[in-house]
């Protein structure tokens, strides 16, 4: 399990290598990118800044990680998430999950997105035309981490 | 854990009990209350809980009343970990107020 905060961007082709070379029963190599739109809720972004509760974020993400190996079969998984400012296009998450089988590469790689958009403690503040505003939570969130 | 003495007198059940703890306001709650945080000293006739904490601060009015309004969905979490309005809180745990998380 590898869990990462931090401020830099990060390189979703070397995390997938380094993962898939780790164990030669890797058959299934699943990732997700999460990246800043440049529209949201009607309004044009221009930029956002991303914070976290240091200290809980880690032990929510170790928490769901956990969670993904008790449900699926997979050997491992990586979150990367960014903190700090971010502009539009920039990428602000990365989830990797290998497996021998696609199956529970997919489905762990979306139960770990769907957890983490509903229990991680990150908030968005976005810059738009009429101001600054928080992000507000969507229920289509807690809808997509029900499911599981 | 420290061990209790053996000659201790009874508690009195009846005694208030007071716990200080270490109060934590992120993103948009940081903002309304126009601080990061605080401590506060909250006095119950049991264990204090969650809802003391949550109780004490309502009670202030102002933004404090209206963001954590019954209704609106904060959540608390001590020591890090999620934490219903039941759950007993102790002296120095940090008790954090969080708005419906949006990252990913």
């Amino acid at each position: 399990m590898t869990i990462r905060i931090q401020r830099e961007d990060f390189d979703a082709g070397a995390e997938m290598a380094r993962m898939r070379r780790a164990h030669r029963s890797v058959g299934a190599v699943a990732s997700f990118v999460g990246v800043v739109r440049d529209h949201n809720d009607g309004a044009a972004v221009t930029g956002l800044v991303l914070e976290h509760y240091p200290g809980m974020t880690e032990k929510a993400l170790e928490a769901i990680v956990a969670d993904a190996h008790a449900r699926f079969v997979i050997l491992d998984a990586l979150v990367v998430h960014r903190i700090g400012a971010l502009e539009p296009g920039d990428p602000i998450v990365l989830v990797v999950v290998t497996s021998s089988h696609r199956g529970d590469a997919f489905d762990a790689c979306r139960f770990v997105m769907d957890y983490l958009k509903t229990r991680a403690p990150f908030w968005k503040k976005e810059t738009t035309p009429a101001g600054v505003r928080w992000v507000e939570a969507r229920g289509s969130d807690d809808d997509a981490a029900a499911r599981w | 854990m420290t061990a209790a003495p053996l000659l201790a007198p009874p508690a009195d059940p009846c005694a208030p009990v007071a716990v200080t703890v270490r109060l934590v306001y992120l993103a948009r709650l940081r903002d309304a209350f126009g601080s990061p945080g605080e401590t506060l000293t909250v006095a119950s006739a049991t264990v204090p809980a969650v809802l003391d904490v949550l109780t004490l601060l309502r009670a202030r009015g102002g933004a404090f009343a209206r963001e954590l309004a019954l209704g609106r969905s904060v959540r608390v979490a001590v020591n890090h970990t999620m934490a219903g309005d039941a759950q007993p809180i102790g002296d120095g745990d940090e008790v954090a107020l969080l708005p419906p998380v949006t990252g990913g």
